[in-house]
């Protein structure tokens, strides 16, 4: 019974979670042009997609824009979390606490107050504040993603480095970075994940007609909607989701082969 | 002109903390020595083996290499190599990219290296094993991997921070006799770190007893089992039975109630003493014959350690612990003689039987809090 009363409780929670994907999904490749009927299948609105000019202005956008921020930020963020790293426990700890801080703020505060800032600086909104903001709200996923790879360091490799006559940068080079390389990728793909979902902090921190694929959903959602925004929907999805696995793969992977091997 | 290959001079370390780790420690190495710095936990032998290899700078005090001072040389310029503990051998690399790290900094030959990563594989007894990742290597691979790693740089020194500590009994057993093989093979100066005294006996020239910051004793492995210099060495360097006594006069001690023969001098009359007997030389004699002026006890408990018994004997206020091939039923009475020659006499010191942590407590393994 309770088996039952558990197996019930799952289903209902992924259903309420993929019901709605799935139906995206689905009516992505509905002839038909109305919701809730099935017209048969159809690419039709795939093909559209991709002779859109502002749809692949956007696409442009939003690949550029992603593929800048999660540079700069996995920079930023790979150099800040080595710094955090090296800090004392005390100040490492409540400089985390201040990094980690605009993950839970709430993205309109932070999408405003990034607008407040630009407009007090003088900045245009445009290409460049999109930039900056996209920057700025994936550096903590990057420092999340750096510091544990810091953490699970041998404390004592720089120094064997230097031991075997190594200078401290070539022991950093040669044996540091190499070591937190997978922590800095999966930082970069997760910068580039969320710079490509982002919408809110987007919406408020752009202008002169710059829009990124979401913003373009939008502004397309609200003239009606056209079964093109299931289509570009369901391929933003894909591949947010494709990111997201190459990011927990190499985990997943690693914590089979741990526990397939025996304990030493 | 120096003969010593390293010097220590005054060696003092005080922590950002204020706590003094080290508290003016002299010592030398002389070329082809194996030296052992052995200690219970906390003694400073780490911080000693850190100073050493540059890893840290000390408060006062000075380390010399073949008579010049290199206290403000930085590691990577030091003719020393140091295997640590947890040997931190490179995760990303294998085997042989990890042992030809250091000449590959040196831009050396590809080609000469690999010949010497080779031969140095079989110094440590991995041949072929050139390809594997470090992970998928035991313990005591890893362990040959490190040393091998260090000892491709010919340093003029090479220091071992507990490398054993992490291996069970059976491997640390067979590793110190490696260990031994390869360090008179290489010809290189060992600068060794235990805090198992029978490690240190076993494989060391020279074992410096350290405590609390300071040198105890340096001496070879038969002086400082055979003459401690105080309770403190006495008690670490093995079980021993330390008592409080008196000197009546020369070559006459007084303990366990009773005048004994000895062949100390020189403490003056009534002088307060330690007296060490190791546990192998009290003899226990039954009581049917009767000797003169020889103390009585009872056994109070037999236990069987494989080659010997252990028996703990109650003598009047005090508590012998005896080793001996022959067993007697806890209960029996007997008669206790020592040999003159076997009583060791040791100035009353701030070392005192009470004072020492003991050398078992101390040796504790301590557990690895990563992971
Ligand atoms: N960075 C530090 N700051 C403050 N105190 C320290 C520091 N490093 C070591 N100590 C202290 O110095 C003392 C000596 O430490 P050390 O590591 O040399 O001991 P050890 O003899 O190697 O002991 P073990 O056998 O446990 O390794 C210890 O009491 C330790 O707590
Ligand atoms: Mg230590």
């Amino acid at each position: 019974m309770t088996k039952f009363l558990r197996r019930t409780y799952m289903g209902l929670i992924l259903f309420f979670l993929y019901v709605p994907v799935l139906l995206l999904v689905v009516f992505s490749f509905n002839a038909s042009k109305s919701r809730g009927v099935w017209g048969g299948f159809t690419l039709q609105w795939y093909v559209d997609l991709f002779k859109d000019r502002a749809i692949l202005a956007a696409l442009r956008n939003t690949l550029v824009i992603g593929l800048l921020a999660a540079a700069i930020s996995t920079l930023v963020g790979a150099v800040g979390a080595i710094g955090l790293y090296q800090l004392r426990r005390g100040w490492r700890q409540g400089l985390m606490g201040l990094v980690n801080l605009p993950m839970l703020n709430s993205e309109i505060v932070t999408g405003v107050s990034l607008m407040l800032l630009y407009t007090a600086m003088n900045l245009e909104l445009g290409f460049l504040t999109l930039v900056l903001s996209h920057v700025a709200f994936c550096i903590p996923y990057v420092v999340l993603s750096v510091l544990p790879k810091l953490r699970q360091l041998d404390p004592h490799l720089p120094e064997a480095a230097q031991d075997l006559g190594a200078t401290p940068t070539q022991a950093f080079f040669k044996v540091i970075l190499p070591d937190i390389m997978p922590g800095i990728f999966s930082g970069f793909l997760l910068a580039l994940t969320m710079s490509i979902d982002d919408f809110v902090i987007s919406f408020f921190t752009t202008g002169m007609g710059v829009q990124n694929l979401s913003i373009t959903v939008y502004t397309m959602a609200k003239r009606g909607i056209s079964p093109k925004i299931n289509a570009l929907s369901t391929i933003i999805f894909v591949v947010v989701l494709g990111l997201l696995a190459a990011v927990n793969l190499p985990d997943l992977r690693r914590k089979n082969a741990k526990a397939s091997r025996p304990p030493v | 002109m120096s003969e010593h290959l390293i010097e220590l001079k005054d060696l003092t370390m005080v922590f950002e903390d204020g706590y003094t780790a080290l508290d003016g420690i002299n010592l030398s190495l002389n070329r082809n020595e194996f030296l052992t710095l052995l200690g219970p936990s906390g003694c400073g032998k780490t911080t000693t083996l850190r100073l050493v290899g540059g890893f840290a700078a000390p408060t006062s005090g000075d380390v010399l290499y073949m008579g010049k001072s290199i206290v403000h040389l930085p590691p990577y310029k030091r003719n020393i190599n140091t295997v640590f503990q947890r040997y931190a051998l490179f995760p990303h690399m294998n085997v042989a990219q990890n042992i030809a790290f250091g000449p590959d900094l040196r831009r050396q030959d590809k080609r000469e290296t690999a010949r010497q990563v080779a031969d140095m594989l079989a110094l440590v007894g991995l041949r072929g094993f050139e390809k594997r990742a470090v992970a998928s290597l035991s313990g005591g691979q890893q362990q040959r991997v490190a040393i091998a790693r260090a000892l491709i740089n010919k340093p003029a020194v090479l220091l071992l921070d507990e490398p054993l500590g992490a291996l069970d009994l059976k491997l640390r057993k067979e590793m110190q006799v490696e260990l031994k093989r390869i360090q008179v093979e290489s010809g290189i100066t060992f600068l060794y770190v235990t805090h198992d005294q029978e490690e240190a006996l076993t494989m060391s020239d020279t074992v410096v007893v350290m405590r609390g910051g300071q040198v105890q004793q340096v001496g070879t492995p038969q002086d400082i089992y055979n003459e401690p210099v105080n309770a403190f060495v006495a008690d670490f360097i093995g079980e021993s039975n330390i008592l409080a006594g008196t000197m009546i006069a020369d070559r006459r001690a007084f303990f366990l109630g009773h005048p004994f023969e000895c062949v100390d001098s020189g403490f003056g009359e009534d002088a307060p003493v330690d007296v060490v007997l190791r546990p192998e030389d009290v003899k226990l004699k039954s009581v049917d014959a009767p000797i003169p002026g020889a103390p009585r006890g009872v056994v109070i408990s037999t236990l069987f350690k494989g080659v010997h018994y252990e028996m703990r004997v109650s003598v009047g206020a005090d508590e012998l612990l005896v080793h001996s091939t022959h067993a007697r039923e806890p209960g029996t009475p007997v008669q206790i003689t020592v040999a003159p020659s076997d009583i060791q006499i040791m100035r009353k010191s701030d070392m005192s039987p009470d004072a020492p942590a003991r050398a078992e407590e101390a040796a504790l393994p301590i557990s690895d809090e990563r992971m």
